[in-house]
Formats: structure tokens, sequence, C-alpha cells
């Protein structure tokens, strides 16, 4: 048995690109695939709006992000490496990046498309030169990624708590970024289970005024009202505070749907076609809530990928905010 | 052999191969699993969501998700009806409803499903409208208004080898287009259409069009000329069971309709038969260039013309039985029965998309008026309420043998001219199956045969992918082959583009049948033998002139052809 594996499996972390998955699973299965080549690849592409803790990670924390990513890429022989950035990352940090891996087999990549470019199958596709695409699942990467080879993809801050358990230094805690309506915006490393409340309460962010949340990132994070706070953060750590007397909930709405217009790839029904209809009752003067539900119930039901399932939840979550609200306030 | 695995469904033990997907052990059991974009013949693309059940409380769906042991499916419920009908409204909201002249009239899947579904009339307007119609090489059009970027088209271009229908720009902006590469062209084959499912990819219709104006107008004599592959699949279109369907009741049918004379391709197929045979022995004895390759396929010619004009000599110079057929009608039978050809519009009625290609070659200078494939067929016979199956059958104004009615199936071209041409080497008949190596689905089938002192290396292919396997082979080895016939749709003609839908190995292996079962009921088994193409070799065919202008033609490298693009 792998010694780092094991200790990964022990600690219970979890990816931190916003799915959630075992990450010692995750690394057990690419481990355990045979091949005579084999993939691992750094994701920071960190995409969604309002989201900046992987930024904050690879700026405060970049050595030893690279560090875990280097006993992912120390795990087979025959291994290439790559590290995904997105525009922004990239040029900040391709520098210095380079120095660090310089005599490793690593390859560095700027992000070509836009939000879905960080979807791992996405960013496989990317890098093989094809549309940017996600790709039917299973086959999963760690069996069947890039050039069809076993590829181990990660997010940067589930690398850097890899790096920590390797030097037994790691606590069960993840970063959040906080941003919105509140006094103390900025990243946290706080313990992975605290509920919602706590993090407000624990970086002196407890609004005053009534509000309700975003949380799992700016785009597909789910919202939340303020009685429904004592659940940890699901997705990517994140978590947006609004003001909901002050906020133009459909004006947030609007620009949610607006964002994923945008950003869908365009290949399954649901999404491409879904969301448009999404955005045009949205548009209207009398809005039909109830038909608006029913497609966010189809995108989160029977979307291709993760980003027409966001969507769907994302958008349905507010809109039962928006109706009660409206409701409430006749 | 694959592992077994038990699963449920619906509450229902099966044992089943471990690896089908859940939507092929629907089709195999008959369940009610809807689906748009799936198709036996491409890679799974589970783009159009339609065909989501439920597993551990989560839908997925049924194309893309293999059974394994244990699972427990279920494929009706509430939730599932309610995501499957969303769907479904959201593809017809863009999906031109246009159903009078669409071949999909009275066998529509998506009008069936919305029945399914309770879906009156989609909630949304078509955000289309503007999409632009492409029509490529006056044989297959494109109706963007009607697509759901399923790709199933692509990927049956892609499957050929072509890869001139590209997917271009992305999310709402994603559409098909015909490549702009002037290194790609379309070869007019129509697996496109046969693999589109809801008849945004068609034959050109605009010949049905004229057919009807001149079936209103009775200005001219309006002759039917009828290919092989089509008694093998009209039924299909009306339900009716392979094999019962005629064509005596298609000739009566077109005699309904109006058409005075109806013709079988066949016979032209048998005069096909008589000149390739000589043509092969020629080349044999004369040491000619060998690698003989069948032209009846005109999507296959295309593609010699403009991807591989190197192959172009190879190519017999021998017309097609459509071709032949049409000019015996207009220039020898007419004369026969005092008819000016003016006054006649020879319509073909065709498996085939290429062949409307085919009939516009300048060279072949109009002879065939119009063409129509076997679903704009069945369209005009439902638009007139002619029901083929309750007709009388009738018999047709030329005899023909059963070695033209097998030119339907990939190796049929091979097998009546190899028949024909061991009669013309040995003097003997051959055996009754002496040929038959030549026949099935597979891509590539091989044989060396035994003719007198010669021996003969043959293979007949279809597919383009696998035509240009062979292509690659014979450069490398000039030798390998004497004789090779090649159709461009997979299992031949009676798959081709006009051919009804759905198509799959199944119903291509049952269309084979039914024309080699004529085959081995017909008392005229060999070219050489039938009566007609006997009288014509005495008469009109003994002048070397005619034989050169009715029977050949010649091909010539060809630049990519400009595609009509029509914004509606």
């Amino acid at each position: 048995m792998n010694e780092i594996i094991e200790k990964i499996k022990q600690s219970g972390l979890k990816g931190r690109g916003g799915a959630n998955f075992p990450v010692g699973i995750k690394w057990e299965i690419f481990n355990a695939t045979l091949a005579n080549k084999k993939y691992v690849i750094m994701n920071a592409a960190e995409g969604e709006p309002d989201v900046f803790k992987d930024r904050y990670i690879l700026e405060n924390h970049l050595e030893e992000t690279l560090k875990g990513f280097k006993l992912a890429l120390d795990l087979f022989k025959n291994t290439q490496g790559y590290i995904f950035l997105n525009k922004s990352l990239y040029d900040l940090l391709e520098n210095k990046i380079r120095k660090f891996v310089n005599k490793w087999p690593v390859n560095l990549v700027k992000e070509k498309g836009g939000y879905l470019n960080g979807e791992e199958t996405v960013l496989i596709e990317s890098i093989e030169g094809h549309r940017l695409e996600p790709r039917i699942k299973p086959p999963y990467p760690p069996e069947k990624g890039l050039w069809q080879f076993p590829t181990l993809i990660n997010n940067v801050e589930t690398f850097y708590h890899v790096y920590q358990i390797s030097q037994n230094q790691y606590h069960q805690t993840r970063f959040y970024s906080l941003t919105g309506d509140l006094n103390n915006i900025g990243v946290y490393e706080l313990k992975e289970d605290l509920n919602i409340l706590e993090i407000l309460k624990q970086t002196k962010n407890l609004p005053e005024k009534p509000f309700f949340v975003q949380v799992g990132g700016g785009a597909s994070g789910i919202f939340l009202e303020q009685e429904n706070l004592d659940q940890p953060i699901s997705g990517a750590g994140s978590l947006i505070v609004y003001d909901t007397n002050k906020t133009d909930k459909i004006k947030v709405l609007k620009k949610i749907l607006s964002f994923f217009l945008k950003e869908n790839c365009g290949q399954c029904v649901p999404c491409r076609e879904g969301i448009y209809r999404l955005n045009e009752l949205i548009l209207k003067k009398s809005i039909d809530w109830l038909k608006a539900k029913e497609l966010c119930q189809t995108l989160k039901e029977s979307s291709f990928c993760g980003l027409g399932v966001g969507c769907g939840m994302a958008c349905e979550s507010l809109i039962d905010i928006i109706v009660k609200f409206n409701q409430a306030n006749g | 052999m694959d592992n077994l695995v038990k699963i449920k469904i619906d509450g229902k033990d099966f044992e089943l191969a471990s690896n089908l997907s859940i939507l092929d052990v629907s089709k195999n059991l008959n369940l009610d699993i809807p689906y748009l974009c799936d198709h036996p013949d491409l890679d799974v693309r589970a783009n159009c969501r339609m065909c989501m059940v439920e597993i551990k409380g989560k839908l997925v769906p049924a194309c893309s998700t293999k059974i394994s042991e244990g699972m427990e499916i279920i494929t009706q419920s509430e939730r599932i009806h309610k995501t499957r009908k969303s769907n479904l409204e959201l593809i017809m909201a863009n999906h031109q409803q246009d159903c009078f002249h669409c071949p999909y009239f009275g066998s529509c899947q998506l009008k069936n499903l919305m029945k399914t579904y309770g879906l009156n009339a989609p909630a949304f307007s078509s955000r289309k409208k503007n999409r632009e119609d492409f029509s490529m090489g006056k044989s297959v059009v494109f109706k963007s208004q009607k697509c759901m970027e399923c790709r199933a088209c692509v990927s049956a271009c892609e499957k050929q080898g072509i890869n001139f229908l590209e997917i271009d720009g992305n999310g709402l902006e994603i559409k098909i287009i015909p490549s702009l590469n002037k290194n790609k062209d379309c070869v007019y084959c129509g697996q496109c259409v046969s693999h589109c499912p809801v008849g945004a990819m068609l034959p050109d219709m605009s010949d049905l069009e004229e057919i009807e104006k001149l079936l209103k107008e009775k200005k001219y004599i309006l002759i039917a000329q009828i290919a092989p592959a089509i008694r093998a699949s009209l039924g299909e279109e009306f339900k009716i069971p392979y094999g019962q369907l005629t064509v005596g009741h298609i000739s009566t049918g077109l005699k309904a309709l109006g058409f005075q004379y109806v013709f079988d391709v066949s016979t032209g197929a048998d005069l096909t038969t008589m000149e390739e045979a000589q043509e092969l022995i020629e080349r044999i004895e004369h040491n000619g260039k060998l690698q003989l390759l069948t032209s009846c396929c005109p999507a296959w010619v295309k593609y010699v013309e403009f991807y591989r004009p190197e192959f172009i000599n190879n190519l017999t110079t021998v017309r097609s039985p459509q071709m032949i057929m049409s000019n015996v009608i207009k220039s020898y039978w007419a004369k026969e029965n005092k008819i000016k050809s003016a006054n006649i519009k020879l319509v073909s009625i065709m498996p085939c998309t290429a062949k409307k290609y085919e009939a516009n070659r300048p060279e072949f200078k109009k002879l065939v008026d119009y063409v129509l494939t076997t679903r704009e067929l069945a369209l005009l016979l439902k638009r007139h309420q002619i029901m083929p199956e309750k007709l009388k059958e009738s018999s047709l104004d030329a005899l023909f043998s059963s070695s033209g009615v097998i030119y339907g199936a990939s190796g049929g071209v091979m097998e009546s001219a190899l028949r024909t041409a061991y009669y013309l080497i040995t003097g003997k008949e051959p055996q009754e199956i002496a040929f038959e190596k030549m026949r099935g689905l597979e891509g590539c089938r091989q044989a060396k045969y035994k003719i007198g002192k010669y021996t003969l290396n043959v293979a007949a292919v279809s597919g383009l992918k696998n035509a240009e396997n062979l292509l690659q082979k014979i450069k490398a080895d000039s030798k390998l082959y004497d004789y090779v016939e090649i159709m461009a749709c997979p299992g031949g003609c009676l798959s081709g583009g006009g051919q009804p839908v759905p198509v799959n190995d199944e119903i291509r292996k049952k269309r084979a049948n039914v024309l080699y079962q004529l085959d081995k009921k017909s008392e005229i088994k060999y070219a050489h033998d039938n009566p007609f193409v006997k009288e014509i070799y005495k008469t009109f065919l003994k002048d070397e002139k005619n034989r050169k202008t009715v029977c050949h033609t010649q091909y010539a490298k060809k630049k990519k052809e400009g595609h009509i693009i029509k914004k509606i």
C-alpha cells in the first residue's frame, strides 16, 4: 500500500474543486490503473465568479501546493504533469512556477476558454486541442483521461492539503472566500465542518440586517435563507452575503443566467435550450415562476455535466427566495 | 463471452450481458424508453437527454449508462416523465413543423413522442427563425430550422471518413455547417440523412414538387424507373412485412399516381453487368490497368474524382444502371414505340441521394429528368392516399434478370458481373451459389476465384472509410486485387441515403434477404440470359457507337462544388 495514499485516505480529505469526491479513493484508482504512461494535472482554472481562494493559496502557499502536486507526480515513474491556470493566474505566476518546477516533467497551460474549461474532462479536451466540451463519464479520468491514459486531476487547494497531510500538518481545514454585503471580505482557513453561521461569526461577519447567502460559488452556488445556515458549505469554498432588502434579487438571477448563457458549451438540450428559455422567462414583465422552476428541475435532473446542474440548482434556490419574499411583501 | 449481470428493471429481474447500455436493453426488450440522438451505427453522444431513467434516486441517461450487477432501474415515474417532457418541449420549440413536406409525414417520432408525453404545443417560439438552409449538389438538403444539434449527421459523415459536416460555434450559437475547407467536399451519400432523427437532413425534394406539378398538368408522358433496392424497403414506410410489397405493387401505385410506364432499373443493371464483365475480361486479357473498380455508386465516383483522382483510370467506364436504363428508354424504347423523347419526363426512383447528383452531371444531358428517393416516393403515395398494399400487382414494361436485382445489396454488382464473366470466359453457366462469398454486411469481403484459365482476386467493399482503406492497400500493392466493387453506403444501396428510416444492421439484413430471395426464386438468373438484353445487343447495341454512347462514360478530377445557402 502506498504510504501517502493511505495517509490521505485516513485524513478523510475531499476534493476542493467543488465535487467533494474523496481524494484518497481517487488517488487509489489512479494508482491502481495499469498503463505505461500517466498524467497528473493541477486544476487552477478557478472560474466561479466571486471565488478567489485558489488564487489566495497560490499567492501565499505556492511552494507547498507544488510540493503536494509533486507527490502525485512521483506515484508513477512515467508521469507527465500539467499545471492548468486561468489567464490571470497564468500571467501572475508563470515565472515563479517555472522556476520552481524547472526540472520536473511538467507543462504549464494557459486556459483558452471560460468557466467550463475548468471542468475536468473539458480541461482534458482542451489540452488535447478539441472543442471545449465535457466528455461522457464514465470512464472517469483516473482510469481514462488525457490521451486515454490514467489522469489524476486535483484542484489547487487539494494539492495544498495533500502536502499538509504528508507533513502531518493537516487539521481538517479548508479555505473559504467570503464576499458580498459584509465587513471583513477575504479568504479564511477554518475547520471544514463549520456551519455557515459559525463561519460568519468567527470571521466577525454576521450581518445585523436581514440577509441571505450564496454558497459554493458566485454562479453555481445555491442560495440559502438566514434560517438555513446550520449546515457546512458545499461545493467550492465560497460564501457570498446579500442584504435581503437592499438586493435586487431578480437582477442577481439575471446576472447568473447571462453568465451561464455565455458559458454553456451548447452540447446538450437542457443546458443549451433550458438556460435560454429560463432567461427568456425571467426577462418578461410578468414572470411565470412555475415554468421557470420546471426548467430549473430539468437542468438539475438531466444536464450532461455539472454546469447545467449547477445553474439549475442556483436558479431554483434563488427563485424560491424571490417567490417567498414576494409573497411576504405582497 | 460477456459476463452476465443480474439487474432489476421496474421491479422485474433480468440476467443480461454486462456490455449493454440500459438503452440497448430497452431496445432488446421493447421497453418504453424514448430516445432521439442515439443510433446503433454511431458512438453514443447522449445529448438529447430524452432517455433519462432513475437509478438510486438519480436520473441518468440510459444510452450512456452500462448495466452492472445489482443495478435497479426505474424507467417510468412522474419525475422521469416530467424531465423527458420538458426536454422534448425544448427540442420542439426550435423544430420548424413543416409536416406535409417532410418524409417523416405519417411516421414522425417527434409527433409520437408529443402524443406520449402529452405535449400539445411548446410554450416557446423558435429561436432559429433566421437560420439558413443548405443544399448540397441538389441531392441533400440541411434544414437548420428543424435541427436539434444532436450531431448524428456529423458522426455519420465522420464515419464515412468525409468530415464535411462540422460543428461551428458554442452554446446558443452552435450550428452544424458544411465545411468551408476547400479540401473537403460532400459526396452526397446521404448517410447524414438516414441518421438524422428529426428530418433536418433530408433528400433535396425540389424534384418531388416538380413532379406534383407534372402529375397535375398531364402534359408529358411520365415514365418511372425503379431501382433494385426500392422493393426491399418501401414496405417499411407502410408497415408491410418484408417481401410482401413487390415491384408489381409499386408499379401499380406509380400508375395510380399518373405514370404511364414503369421500368425496372434491374434491366439497366443487366446491361451494366454485360458491359462490365466484358471490360473485366478485356482488361485481364490485354493486361490493361488492373484493379478494376466499379462505378455504379455516384457517391463513390465523386469520392474518387474529388479525393483520389489518381484512381480515376481504375474506374470502369461503364455507366450505372440508372444512366444506361434512361438512355435505353429515351433513345431505343421511345423510338420503337414511336414516342418523341421530348415528350417524355423520366423519373428515377432511387434508394440514394447521390443518384440525384448523378442525374444532373452535365455529361448525361438530362437523360433522367427527376430523381425521387424511396422516402419521397412514400411521401408522394401517402399524400395521394395511395396505399400500395391495397393495389393489385401489375407487370413492368421490361424484363429483368435476378442478377440485376441483387445490385441493391453490397457485393451484388460483383456477383452479377462474375456470373456473366464466368459464362463469357468458360461458355458455361456458373453454379447458383458460385459467388456468394461476396454477400454480407462486413465492410470488406474478399475472395479468390478460378474462372477458366484466370485466377481473380476480388473484393466487395461498402462504406467510404473502408473504401479509403482499400485504396491505401492497393497503393501499397497494385497486384492485390483484379476487381473491386465499392459502394459508399454500409451494406450497399439497400441502406442508401434515400432509404426509409430507421435503419440498423438488422434492417439491412432483412432488406438484403428480400433481394436474395428474389434472386433465388427468379427464373432468369443471369444478365446474359435476359431476353431483353439479348434482343438489344442484337439490334440497337450492335452498333458500336450506340454501345459507347449508351453504356460508357468518363470521369474527371473535380474541384469543390458550390453549395447553395438559402436564407429563409
